[in-house]
C-alpha cells in the first residue's frame, strides 16, 4: 500500500462515515455540520487525484457557501435546533433501493476497473486555465449568464409580495396543521383571488 | 492508485443521497442530500477525466460546470423552500401536496 492509497482510505472511511451520519443525524443542525466534513472529504479525494484547483474551489464554494447558506435555510425556516419528528413513512423502502443500488454499483465498479490503474499526475491551475478559457470558453461564459439568472430567480421567489400567505405560526402544534388563511380584503383588490382559497382547495 | 477508490466513495455518497431524499421530511434536508449526490458525480467526473487523459481536461471542466450548477441549485432551491414555508407555515415536504392527484 502505497502512501495516495492510505490516504484516499482515510478520506473514503471519513467521508463515507460522515455522509451517512447527514441523513441520520436526528438533529438538522448536526446534519449541516457532518454534511461540512463529506464535502471536505470530496476536496480531500480531488487533492489525492491531482485536481488541485477544484479540491480548493470544492471548499471555497462548497463548505464556504452553500453550507453557510444551509444553515441560513434553516434558521429562516425555523426548523427545530432539537430533535426532529420520524423520517417518512418509506424509510424502509429508501435503505432497500440505497442498498440495492450500492450493491448494484460495487459490483460493476469492481468488475470494470477492479485492476485500473489511475494516473496520479497533478494538474496545473494554469493548464486548467489554459484549457477553460480557450477551449471551453464559450460554456464557461454561458454559465456565468446562467448564475446570474439563477441568483435573480432565487431572489424574486423568495421576495414577499404584497398580501400573499399568513403569517407562520409560532405555535409548535399549530404549526403541524394547517395554516389559518389569513383574512384577505377582495374589495379593495377587485381582480385578486385570494391565495387562501387555493390553499385549502 | 487503483482507480476503484474514489469510484467506490464516489458510489457511496450517491447512494447515501438517494436515502436521504427518499427518506427525509425536511426538505432542507433533502436539499443537502442532493449535494452529496452532486458531489459524488463530480468524483466522478474527476476520476474518469483521470483515466482517460485528454488534454482538454473535459473531466475536471465538467466537474467545475457541476459545482456552478450546485451552488446554482441551492439557492432557488431555498428560495422555494422559503416560499413554501412563508405559505403552508411547514417545510415538511409530505405536506407539500398541492399538485399531488
Amino acid at each position: 500500500m502505497t502512501l495516495p492509497d492510505l490516504l484516499m482510505l482515510a478520506v473514503l472511511v471519513l467521508g463515507g462515515a460522515s455522509a451517512v451520519l447527514v441523513v441520520v443525524a436526528r438533529n438538522v443542525v448536526h446534519a449541516a455540520l457532518y454534511l461540512v466534513v463529506a464535502l471536505l472529504a470530496v476536496a480531500g479525494t480531488f487533492l489525492v487525484i491531482g485536481a488541485e484547483f477544484l479540491a480548493w474551489t470544492q471548499v471555497l464554494i462548497y463548505v464556504g457557501a452553500v453550507v453557510v447558506l444551509i444553515l441560513f435555510g434553516l434558521m429562516l425556516t425555523r426548523a427545530p435546533i432539537g430533535p426532529i419528528e420520524a423520517d417518512s413513512d418509506n424509510r424502509r423502502l429508501a435503505l432497500a433501493t440505497s442498498v440495492v443500488l450500492f450493491v448494484f454499483l460495487a459490483t460493476m465498479i469492481f468488475r470494470a476497473f477492479g485492476r485500473t490503474e489511475l494516473p496520479l499526475s497533478v494538474t496545473r491551475t494554469a493548464a486548467l486555465g489554459e484549457v477553460l478559457y480557450v477551449h471551453w470558453a464559450f460554456p464557461f461564459m454561458s454559465l456565468g449568464f446562467f448564475l446570474t439568472v439563477a441568483l435573480v430567480g432565487a431572489i424574486i421567489l423568495a421576495r414577499k409580495e404584497e398580501g400573499e400567505g399568513p403569517e407562520p405560526q409560532l405555535d409548535p402544534e399549530m404549526a403541524t396543521e394547517r395554516p389559518t388563511p389569513a383574512p384577505t380584503d377582495t374589495s379593495t383588490t377587485p381582480g385578486v383571488t385570494k391565495p387562501s382559497e387555493e390553499i385549502t382547495a | 492508485m487503483q482507480a476503484v477508490y474514489p469510484l467506490t466513495f464516489a458510489a457511496l455518497l450517491f447512494c447515501v443521497g438517494v436515502y436521504g431524499v427518499l427518506a427525509r421530511r425536511n426538505a432542507v434536508l433533502v436539499l443537502m442530500s442532493v449535494e452529496l449526490m452532486l458531489s459524488a458525480v463530480t468524483i466522478n467526473l474527476v476520476t474518469f477525466g483521470q483515466i482517460a487523459g485528454d488534454a482538454v481536461l473535459t473531466g475536471q471542466a465538467f466537474a467545475l460546470f457541476v459545482l456552478a450548477i450546485g451552488a446554482a441549485e441551492v439557492g432557488v432551491g431555498l428560495g422555494i423552500i422559503l416560499l413554501l414555508y412563508r405559505n403552508r407555515a411547514t417545510v415538511n415536504i409530505d405536506d407539500a401536496d398541492l399538485m399531488k392527484y
